[in-house]
């Protein structure tokens, strides 16, 4: 399997190794927040990350956002999403939610074929709603703590357990099994440039909201998370 | 005829009192719309002229909000720390954060529709969500949510939920670590400071 996945496969994981010492060298300096141990490094990735962002990433987004037309931004999101549901669908067998299991099999089966191949998303209109789930929301269900917060260059924000839940969901992505290494090297550049653009319109709001942009986006993160793991419905936490 | 007199009497009291005490859902249907429709009207708040988005907010959406209570709640413990004044200071300084950083968000509005989920409420409740998702063409739905407590003064939004974020308590950390730097009176001090850099960075920006 390894072998399979070639060279920027080992990177990652070279990657991954780098950024855990790195993380466990910081959590030596623990800072005062329970839910951020690691806060110090995380603060360091942050800054690394935004200068990335700034000079790379965001040119590219905005590039993209103004030169491609709707519909076809529409499809390539669509593309994806259809892509990421089998082994969401996956996730919410193993959470045990059965029903949503079959929804997004469904889904699948749907958009593969009226939706061709994914570049519409037939089974919306037609009132069958997604399930976004992962590994991370199942290791949560399953009673796995998310051992604190972790901000990643690239990756983003990632609690410890959802980047365990990032390493497995990566493996089972219908995308790294494509053929030649080019296409599939090509279409994990267009994903990412495709979640990045729908991230920019948050962009001017967190930079305004926020006093702390770092302590906001972690926040904003851990909540969205924990609404995932309750499906939407987390219950209310005392004031 | 005095039968009937009585009836329309007593029936005109009764959707008075229905009107004075708007359900939780029918508020946030109604502010909801009478808001799309005029940005559906108005090309100026389209291309983004920020003023009239603050007054269309403070006219149509900031009577249905209780401040004071929302700043509470992102505030947290500290709240019992400050008093009266300081209090009122707090609520003022983050209305006018809330105000000028989610005004944007009417800018730019394209063919986003709303979609209501169903309500249920037992009797008596005094707290309760309102679930919305906003669907636009070419993206993902977004779930919005309102939080509403009723007072003396009817049904009032305390918290909005965006995607499963609070937009008040993802506050409480940062207010928290201004509190530890600088008491209260610190965090006010933060908090117009931010208010005052955002409103010179659109006369700015213009």
């Amino acid at each position: 399997m390894t072998i399979r996945y070639g060279q920027l496969c080992r990177l990652r994981k070279a990657y991954l190794l780098a950024v855990s010492l790195f993380a466990l060298a910081g959590g030596v300096q623990a800072g005062d927040n329970p839910r951020d141990p690691y806060e110090g490094f995380n603060r360091t990735m942050f800054s690394v990350n935004e200068a990335l962002d700034q000079y790379a990433a965001k040119p590219v987004a905005q590039a993209y956002d103004t030169a491609v037309p709707l519909p076809v931004k529409a499809s390539v999101s669509n593309f994806f999403g259809n892509a990421g549901d089998f082994w969401s669908a996956g996730n919410s067998a193993l959470q045990g939610k059965f029903g949503d299991a079959g929804m997004g099999v469904a889904r699948l089966l749907v958009n593969s074929t009226l939706g061709i191949f994914g570049l519409f998303d037939v089974a919306s209109e037609m009132g069958m709603d997604r399930y976004d789930e992962d590994f991370g929301q199942t290791l949560a269900v399953w009673g796995v703590p998310d051992g604190g917060y972790l901000f990643w260059p690239i990756l983003g924000p990632r609690t410890v357990r959802d980047t365990a839940g990032w390493a497995v969901d990566s493996q089972l992505d219908p995308v790294g099994h494509v053929r030649p290494v080019a296409v599939r090297n090509s279409l994990r550049g267009l994903r990412f440039v495709d979640v990045r653009t729908s991230l920019l319109p948050a962009d001017r709001v967190i930079e305004d909201a926020a006093l702390d942009k770092y302590a906001y986006i972690r926040d904003a993160y851990l909540q969205r998370r924990r609404s995932q793991i309750y499906d939407g419905r987390p219950p209310r936490l005392d004031e | 005829m005095m039968k009937n007199t009585l009836f329309a009497l007593v029936f005109s009291l009764f959707s008075f009192g229905a009107l004075a005490q708007e359900a939780p859902d029918a508020l946030v249907h109604r502010v909801t719309e009478e808001v799309l429709d005029i940005v559906r009207k108005d090309k100026d708040i389209q291309k983004g002229d920020t003023k009239k988005v603050v007054a269309l907010v403070e006219e149509k959406v900031l009577p249905n909000f209780n401040f004071q209570r929302m700043t509470s709640l992102a505030v947290g413990r500290d709240w019992r720390k400050a008093d009266a004044a300081q209090k009122q200071r707090l609520a003022a300084e983050f209305q006018n954060l809330l105000v000028r950083t989610y005004a944007n968000a009417f800018t730019g509005y394209n063919n986003q529709r709303v979609a209501y989920k169903p309500f249920k409420m037992a009797a008596g409740e005094t707290d309760v969500l309102v679930r919305t998702e906003i669907l636009q063409p070419g993206a993902k739905p977004m779930q919005i949510d309102y939080a509403l407590e009723l007072g003396e003064r009817g049904w009032k939004v305390y918290d909005v939920v965006v995607a499963g974020i609070s937009l008040v308590t993802n506050y409480r950390d940062q207010f928290g670590q201004e509190v530890r730097n600088g008491g209260i009176d610190g965090l006010i001090a933060s908090l117009a400071a931010k208010n005052k850099s955002l409103e010179t960075a659109k006369v700015a920006g213009k």
